[in-house]
């Protein structure tokens, strides 16, 4: 017999994969039959609300829950922190009340009395002199590399610029929360809303005095997550201690400006640059001191990766400062730190561009050699280069029209890595024919359930719906953590290799049976075929394995070629910029992304537009806003925190770069990089459109008003 | 706790707490006239409480009556949601600025999270539930499952009353109609492409 390998099918012998499949779950998200953490009703279910601090930060000298705890269907209170606490970010959870009614838990925070004293505080994340003198800074970082110096004075073009990008909220619409309900005095159900199925039993029980095996973790579905649900957090342990308590089941998610302010957020990142090119544009020297924050622990972007995607730039200084601000801390945003640096480096290649009077296509595409994959990025611009006409729209930065409105072009590149998470699956062929599989992932809306299922269903020639896929469950063998764009990687190459096994495991049944070669079967179209011929049928053959089920244990990442990771990606923006009133409208977004194999195209590309919404929200006007006075996050409510509606995202072109030599790379993730570039190209149309840098994402009107004031190119 | 319940709203002559508590003392006397057992308001309310007594309810909900017991304050979202375990609609904003609350009430669309139970008595409220009986979906649910019209799906029930409400009125909308007709629900991981799609499909079928 040949040997058995595992590997992905042909490509021409795929008739799932790399189609459009809708998702599985799709008729039970949009008719609300999906059941988050945030609709779970048991009987008896307690409603927790919370009294949060509001300023910049404080010591509490007095707490009194007593008139709560008397209040009217409160159950249960909770102290987070107690007197002489200190409190150091606008949001930080004081206390909690649980009730029988959401209204009477409102009740019950009203009647805390807590009295503060000020502390001083620092909450401008822009501004490093003032940090410096709060004695807020810290340095991050400065290294060198080459001869900065030399190169500048052989430099025949220099420029020189400010840029930065403003601190974002994470914004899930389902807020971070959990409903916890105990069973006995040792046994805790949660559901939780987590991108960490597998990883947070533990850290539930550790607080709770529990064994981690007496807790259930429960995430069916997720109301976005986005980088900042990994952990059991604070709450999750204190809804537990809620309901134990009251001795009934409680539900507590943070409220809409709690979740904003502590639910986790994107540090900024601001850059003083130089960069510099010889007279053919190849860039020579980049000089960089960028700053910014995370919060308390005072962080910005990392050094390391600074410029962007261009590493291979000769002469480079590099430094970064951190500042410590009373604002809620950060947690990963999709594709940590890559967009803040995107920003600040692609924006300067396309004012070096401007600067030598060259086309910005030419200048990326000149200084390609710079970057990890030179090749791919090549043939990305070409493609995206025709979808936006860009030879035809191109013009001069700053000839963007007589009239008050401007139009422009701008692009970026970008790259993520997406190499496969570790996870562990269970395959189980019922004699019956059925396929179920069991695994602790979870599906954050990228379409994981339905890649689970196609992935089983191409493997045994079976229909997408004859798979029952049981994830969301962390009694199901281990999966990863859905961060980093690890996951399609992570369940795809375990499934594909316990499928093979399995099926292996039945051709050879079949083939003693109907005394046909193992190595000439296939499984299609529900049947088991030898050499294109009808053997059985795939019930038939299952029916083979007597009375119990077969069970296939499928593990990853290995290194069989499954999987891979690497990506780069182009993105480029049509804008239009009201030059009266600072307005900024997108006329057309290009996303041109490789990704290997594409398991299922309809979701993929839902990713690729979904980042480039994203990516215009941070680009055009989102953003955390501090009040120095009373260093309060003062828009934190879905009115003044803005996010693009539907008719503020323009015309959306995605294209999926896959050529036979993407497929031959395997799965790849997916969900970071769409989001990357998008606010460099789109800032870099609005240069390309005005003339004028504006120099600080997001581009609001008034940021945009305030820079054509200033006029500099 | 909402953040604006921190501002200071009072000035000469108003006060919001009595101002509250005056009503909420005026919605539990209509409470004891049509239930006559209740107790009376003012000896219940304690400073931090906004409340009056809970009281019958009846509520028209997808073709069925059902009698809960809320308290005046309370919004439909909560009764929805909490008493009827009808959790299409999602809390996602104390204010609705999200739409994700999207019921239809007699026919127009309706922020449930806005609205008091209470004044809902007497109307025909359709949630999203009513959109679907077993397999068989409406139109713009199989819509938004065929065009990807969503991610995470947590903004994707009120999307979906918002767009069967919208071509419900705008049954041959433009691109452009819907791209203002459908401006009032924000999603966060950006489906707005799908729903656009589905929407433009479906008002092209004219159906």
């Amino acid at each position: 017999m040949a040997e058995r390998k595992v590997a992905w099918k042909a490509r021409k012998d795929n008739t799932l994969i790399g189609q459009d499949i809708p998702r599985l779950d799709g008729v039970d998200k949009a008719s609300g039959s999906a059941k988050y953490a945030a609709d779970i009703n048991t009987a008896g279910t307690l409603y927790a609300r919370l009294l949060t601090f509001k300023g910049g930060a404080a010591v509490i000298k007095a707490l009194d829950v007593a008139a709560a705890e008397k209040t009217p269907g409160v159950r249960a209170v909770h102290v987070f922190n107690g007197v002489d606490k200190e409190v150091r970010w606008d949001g930080t959870i004081v206390a909690a009340v649980a009730a029988d009614t959401p209204e009477q838990a409102e009740d019950g925070v009203r009647a805390i009395k807590v009295t503060y004293e000020a502390k001083p505080h620092f909450v401008d994340e822009e501004d490093l002199p003032g940090a410096a003198k709060a004695k807020r800074t810290k340095p991050l970082g400065d290294n060198q590399k080459g001869d900065v110096a030399a190169a500048l004075k052989a430099a025949k073009h220099v420029h020189k610029g400010y840029y930065g990008v403003a601190t974002i909220s994470h914004m899930c619409l389902e807020p971070h929360g959990s409903h916890c309900e105990w069973e006995g005095k040792d046994k805790l159900n949660v559901h939780l809303s987590t991108q960490n199925v597998s990883g947070t039993g533990g850290q539930f029980a550790g607080p709770l005095g529990l064994d981690a095996s007496n807790v259930s973790i429960t995430c069916n579905y997720i109301g976005g997550g986005f980088g900042s649900k990994f952990a059991a957090d604070q709450w999750g342990v204190v809804c537990a201690q809620l309901a134990k308590k009251a001795g009934k089941p409680v539900r507590l998610m943070l409220d809409r400006a709690t979740e904003l302010k502590i639910g986790g957020t994107r540090p900024s990142g601001f850059a003083e640059v130089t960069i510099a090119a010889d007279a053919d544009g190849n860039i020579t020297v980049w000089d960089s001191h960028h700053w910014g924050t995370s919060g308390i622990a005072g962080s910005t972007i990392a050094l390391s990766q600074t410029p962007y995607c261009f590493d291979g730039i000769p002469n480079r200084n590099r430094k970064a400062t951190g500042i410590s601000t009373n604002c809620g801390p950060n947690r990963a945003w999709r594709a940590p730190p890559h967009p803040q640096l995107c920003a600040i480096t692609d924006t300067v290649v396309d004012d070096l561009a401007a600067k030598m009077g060259a086309d910005s296509y030419d200048i990326f595409m000149k200084n390609l050699d710079k970057t990890p994959k030179p090749d791919v990025y090549a043939e990305e611009m070409k493609i995206g280069a025709k979808l936006i006409d860009w030879k035809a729209k191109w013009h001069a930065h700053g000839k963007g029209g007589k009239g008050p409105v401007k139009r422009g072009l701008g692009m970026a590149i970008h790259r993520w890595g997406g190499r496969a998470g570790a996870t562990t699956c269970t395959v189980k062929i019922h004699p019956d024919g059925a396929v179920e599989t069991f695994l602790g992932s979870q599906d954050l809306g990228t379409g994981t359930r339905t890649v689970i299922a196609i992935t089983l269903a191409e493997t045994f020639g079976l229909g997408v719906r004859d798979v029952k896929v049981n994830i969301g469950n962390n009694s199901y063998p281990k999966a990863n953590p859905s961060g980093g764009s690890i996951t399609v990687g992570g369940v795809s190459g375990p499934l594909r290799r316990a499928g093979l096994e399995a099926l292996w495991k039945i051709y050879d049944l079949v083939a003693a049976k109907y005394k046909v070669k193992a190595d000439s079967l296939s499984a299609k179209g529900g049947k088991i075929l030898s050499a294109g011929k009808t053997v059985c049928s795939w019930k038939q053959a299952c029916g083979l394995l007597g009375p119990m089920p077969l069970e296939v244990q499928g593990q990853g990442p290995k290194n069989d070629g499954l999987t891979s990771q690497g990506v780069a990606g182009v993105q480029m923006a049509d804008v239009s910029v009201d030059t009266e009133t600072g307005i900024v409208r997108i006329n057309k977004l290009v996303a041109v992304q490789d990704c290997g194999l594409i398991i299922d195209e309809l979701t993929a590309r839902s990713q690729v537009s979904g980042g480039l919404i994203m990516g215009i929200a941070y680009a055009l006007s989102e953003e955390r806003i501090m009040d120095n006075r009373t260093g309060r996050f003062i828009n934190a409510d879905l009115e003044n925190y803005k996010l693009p509606r539907i008719g503020d995202i323009g015309e959306l072109v995605v294209e999926m770069y896959q050529p036979d030599s993407e497929y031959e790379r395997g799965v790849v993730g997916l969900g970071e990089p769409p989001v990357i570039s998008t606010g460099a190209a789109i800032s870099n149309a609005v240069a390309n459109a005005t003339g004028v840098r504006v120099p600080v994402l997001p581009l609001t009107p008034q940021r945009v008003v305030e820079a054509l004031k200033g006029g500099q190119a | 706790m909402r953040d604006r319940d921190d501002q200071d709203r009072s000035g000469p002559g108003f006060s919001r707490r009595d101002f509250l508590r005056g009503s909420a003392a005026a919605a539990t006397a209509t409470a004891m006239a049509t239930q006559g057992t209740e107790e009376t308001a003012a000896a219940n309310v304690k400073a931090n409480v906004f409340a009056a007594a809970a009281q019958n309810v009846t509520l028209n909900v997808n073709g069925k009556d059902h009698t809960v017991k809320v308290e005046p304050r309370v919004t439909l979202l909560h009764v929805l949601r909490n008493d009827l375990n009808l959790t299409g609609c999602k809390e996602v904003d104390e204010r609705s600025a999200d739409g994700a609350d999207t019921v239809m009430i007699d026919g127009k669309a309706v922020l449930a999270g806005s609205r008091l139970a209470i004044e809902c008595e007497g109307k025909k409220i359709l949630t999203v539930e009513s959109l679907r009986s077993g397999e068989k979906v409406d139109e713009v649910i199989s819509g938004f499952v065929k065009h990807d019209a969503m991610q995470c799906g947590f903004c994707t029930p009120g999307f979906v009353v918002a767009t069967r409400v919208f071509l419900n009125k705008n049954p041959k909308a433009s691109l452009a109609e819907i791209r203002k007709g459908l401006g009032g629900n924000i999603c966060r991981c950006g489906t707005y492409q799908g729903i656009t799609q589905c929407a433009l499909e479906l008002a092209k079928g004219g159906k």
